[in-house]
């Protein structure tokens, strides 16, 4: 059994989606935003597991694994539309792609 | 046993610090990689180990090999050199700052907390299973077609057709 | 139909034709329109005949008819009425407006016919005929204001009828202006009127000013010289006559209703009108007197250098008002009214067919460019020739000659008058046969420079045939006392004008008669001479200085724009940037610069979004966290 305090398992998977966020910012490149939004939802998913144990239930998990399947859609059509970003404008910089603009 | 979710834990941070700050785009995507699986280790030190599994089998194994697929597709990994000129270490201090600021935050709503007392049922795989098609059914459908749509989705977003241009806005 | 009720309907049938064409216009056809238009002026030319010959036949007691319509303002001491007053001036006046207003009106079916503005023209010239109307109808004061500024809008609203044009709008404005100084001066005189005798109505203002006025007393002076102000900004004379030259870009039925026979009288109408005040003020008459002289000499030297038909014809114009007011300004009166019937037949039909030789020739307005077009356009020439015939006096035969004559006699005769403005009136028309008859050989002798496109219809040459005949008998209801003693038109105006007081020298008639025939021929002969067979001096006086100061009119444009137009144009351009301005501008450029800062927040750029939202989360987190 596990006796690590529930504060520290949650400031673990705290600290996982600030990496995340810092991630998401610093990058320019659209697949490691991407990516780094993929840590976001992880550790997300990290919290619901800890909840889960927390609290004796199996709604945690179960919560999980839908985010798990969002997760796998997102990536799916995301990365589709990565491609035709990328068959447009020639570059994946984040910071080129800014047509919506006023 | 603590020491495990420790040594785990370190791990995840420690991959997923490197993944994000790396240049190769590969290079970073295994980082991840690595990172998840310690993430898995963590799931099963916390009574859950068909998540663990599912993490694998899933997270790592399929979602990341599609990052990887799209990558090699795109030859990101060759640019080694912008990347660099795009990561320069002045680009890190405002995110790192909020992400600081954030962390305060989440520490300060932790320590107001109130301690409630652990829970000491395992959770069986079986549990989960029978909640996940008696209680959340309708969940489950609705998750299948949101898998169905995605589908669907990548398909069309992922076909490259020829763009034909309304002869009025075809540049002479 | 009791005859009140007829004088009355006199000026509101071209009304209520400009209402129905206002209202209805839109869906009215052309020949429709066209004939409402020309048919209201012409029941009232009908009209007018009747009550003119019911008015010779059977002379009322007080010389007039009166008929009020209704009362039209009444504030404590202030009454004004919508009241007309018909008397032998008046009738004089409408007689000429409504019949050469008619002839106009018809020839504007043909001449507007192709042009998209047609049921707008129209509506615009009833309105006009209709506010010329109730001006010299009118009994009261504020009444004629009424005709007065709105035969001043309609010409506005006609010389720039072609807006499309930006010149047109500019002539207009000019116009306009230029007419608004004279008004201003009129209306200021009017109130002098109203504060001393407490009334607008003409006839009553006239009987007080004649009992309660000094002659040569200061008030009479200042309000009769306030009315001339007025009357030379309507009438084109000198100083403010440098708007009528450019007023011909409006098209030629206006230039020959408005500014040939009605509009540019009403200044003439006016001291007619008002003529007891000037007689007690006798140094505005002498002003008067001077100004016409000298407005006559100035504008016949600007004619002899124009090259645009119309423009020449618009000098032409100046000049014979330049008459008229020398006649105003020795007292008389009569002469000036026959003239101004006379001048009115005349003009009108040089206008219509100066109108009618431009648009065949396509718009083509250069006299150098015309040529020959005596036998390709027969009528236009015989009825041209006519009209400049009796433009410039020519012996015998033409009405002019009576009238334009009668001035001269009396320049030299009357009491207020002497060999000085005889000699003006003399060389004036020197120059007048000089420059008919130039315009006459230059257009329609010689070879042909542009080829006619179409020959005008009968709606635009009948009218002119009629003027034409009118132009010669016009003249023969006024013969001189050295030829036939036949006192027709003078006995019936001066039924309400004075007569003129003449010296002693009756006897010496018959010689200025001869003097002035021998000029008007030796002009004749000498633009013959210069404009037909072209002796090489006219060719080099045509490049001269002389020749080109001539043109710009004595350089008054020249003069205007640098002593008025360029301070008041730079004064409203600091006052654009006065501090109420600046204040609106403020406001504007806040919200621009407002916009300009918010924009840089949508850039499009999906990472500086991010940011945002991160120092948004940090920022509430830390706000609900710490409070």
């Amino acid at each position: 059994m596990l006796t690590v305090p529930v504060e520290t398992q949650i400031l673990f998977a705290g600290i996982l989606f600030f990496l995340g966020l810092i991630g998401l910012l610093v990058r320019r490149n659209l697949v490691f935003m991407l990516m780094s939004i993929e840590i976001m939802f992880n550790s997300a998913g990290l919290v619901f597991i800890i909840a889960a144990r927390h609290w004796d239930q199996p709604d945690g998990q179960v919560m999980f694994i839908f985010i798990l399947a969002v997760t796998a859609v997102e990536v799916a059509i995301g990365l589709a539309l990565i491609l035709q970003v990328y068959h447009h404008f020639k570059t994946l910089d984040v910071d080129k792609i800014n047509k919506l603009k006023d | 046993m603590d020491i495990f979710f420790y040594i785990a834990a370190a791990i995840a941070i420690i991959s997923t610090i490197m993944a994000i700050s790396g240049r190769n785009a590969i290079h970073s995507l295994l980082f991840l990689i690595l990172s998840l699986l310690a993430i898995s280790v963590v799931f099963y030190l916390l009574d859950a180990p068909f998540i663990a599994a599912l993490e694998v089998i899933i997270y790592a194994g399929a979602i990341m090999v599609l990052f990887i697929f799209v990558t090699m597709m795109l030859n990101i990994g060759l640019e080694q050199k912008q990347e660099k000129q795009w990561l320069n270490p002045r680009m890190w201090i405002i995110p790192s700052i909020l992400a600081a600021i954030l962390l305060a935050d989440l520490i300060l709503a932790l320590r107001n907390m109130p301690t409630a007392v652990a829970g000491t049922q395992l959770i069986q795989p079986k549990q989960v299973g029978i909640s996940l098609f008696h209680t959340y059914l309708l969940a489950v459908e609705i998750a299948a077609i949101l898998l169905m749509a995605g589908v669907i989705g990548a398909y069309h977003l992922g076909s490259q057709k020829k763009k034909v241009l309304h002869r009025f806005l075809e540049k002479k | 139909m009791p005859l009140t009720t007829i004088i009355a309907l006199i000026p509101a049938l071209p009304l209520l034709s400009f209402l129905i064409l206002v209202f209805f216009g839109g869906q009215l056809s052309r020949k429709i329109a066209g004939w409402i238009g020309a048919g209201s002026v012409g029941v009232s030319a009908l009209l007018t005949i009747f009550v003119g010959i019911s008015f010779i036949n059977s002379l009322p007691e007080t010389k007039s008819y009166s008929v009020v319509i209704w009362q039209w303002l009444h504030a404590g001491n202030l009454t004004a009425n919508i009241a007309f007053s018909l008397d032998s001036l008046s009738l004089v006046f409408i007689f000429v407006i409504t019949f050469v207003g008619f002839l106009i009106h018809v020839y504007s079916i043909g001449f507007m016919a192709k042009d998209e503005g047609f049921t707008r023209f129209f509506a615009y010239m009833n309105l006009f005929v209709c506010s010329m109307l109730i001006l010299v109808l009118a009994d009261n004061l504020l009444l004629m204001y009424l005709g007065w500024e709105g035969v001043g809008l309609c010409s506005y609203l006609l010389i720039g009828f072609w807006y499309k044009e930006p010149a047109n709008g500019a002539a207009a404005r000019k116009a306009f202006i230029i007419t608004r100084i004279g008004d201003a001066a009129m209306i200021i005189g009017i109130f002098i009127l109203f504060l001393s005798f407490g009334t607008f109505n003409i006839q009553d203002i006239m009987l007080l000013a004649s009992t309660k006025w000094a002659i040569c007393s200061s008030l009479a002076v200042i309000t009769a010289a306030l009315l001339l102000g007025g009357a030379l900004g309507k009438s084109a004379q000198l100083p403010l006559q440098t708007w009528l030259p450019d007023a011909m870009a409006g098209p030629s039925p206006v230039s020959a209703l408005i500014h040939a026979a009605t509009m540019v009288t009403a200044g003439v109408y006016l001291i007619a009108r008002t003529n007891v005040l000037f007689s007690l003020a006798p140094i505005v008459q002498t002003i008067i007197a001077i100004i016409g002289a000298l407005t006559l000499l100035i504008a016949g030297f600007s004619a002899l250098a124009q090259h645009d038909l119309k423009r020449i014809l618009a000098y032409s114009t100046i000049s014979q008002i330049g008459y008229m007011f020398l006649a105003l300004g020795i007292g008389a009166y009569s002469a000036a009214i026959f003239h101004f019937m006379v001048h009115a037949f005349f003009k009108a039909l040089l206008f219509l067919a100066a109108g009618v030789v431009i648009l065949v020739l396509n718009e083509e307005h250069d006299i150098f460019k015309m040529g020959g077009l005596r036998k390709k356009m027969p009528a236009v020439f015989w009825t041209f020739l006519i009209g400049s015939a009796s433009l410039s006096a020519l012996p015998l035969v033409t009405a002019g000659f009576y009238s334009k004559d009668a001035i001269l006699w009396f320049a030299f005769s009357s009491n207020s008058g002497g060999i000085v403005l005889w000699l003006a009136g003399i060389v004036g028309a020197f120059l007048t046969a000089l420059y008919s008859f130039r315009m006459i050989f230059i257009t329609f002798f010689g070879e042909v420079k542009t080829e006619p496109t179409f020959s005008a219809g009968k709606l635009m040459t009948v009218p002119l045939i009629i003027l034409a005949v009118l132009s010669v008998i016009g003249g023969f209801i006024e013969l001189p006392t050295s030829m036939g003693n036949f006192h027709l038109f003078s006995n019936l105006v001066n039924n309400s004008l004075p007569e003129v007081a003449i010296k002693n020298v009756e006897h010496l008639e018959w010689v200025f008669q001869l003097i002035s025939a021998l000029i008007a021929s030796t002009g004749i002969y000498l633009a013959y001479r210069f404009y037909f067979k072209k002796p090489a001096f006219i060719e080099a006086f045509n490049h001269s200085r002389l020749n080109h100061f001539f043109e710009k009119g004595f350089g008054f444009d020249k003069v205007y724009d640098v002593v008025f137009v360029k301070p008041i144009v730079w004064l409203a351009e600091i006052d654009k940037k006065d501090i109420f301005d600046q204040l609106n501008i403020s406001i504007s450029r806040l919200a621009i610069w407002g916009n300009h800062f918010l924009s840089i927040a949508q850039n499009g750029k999906l990472r500086w979004y991010l940011l945002s939202f991160a120092i948004g989360i940090a920022f509430i987190l830390t706000l609900m966290l710490t409070k």
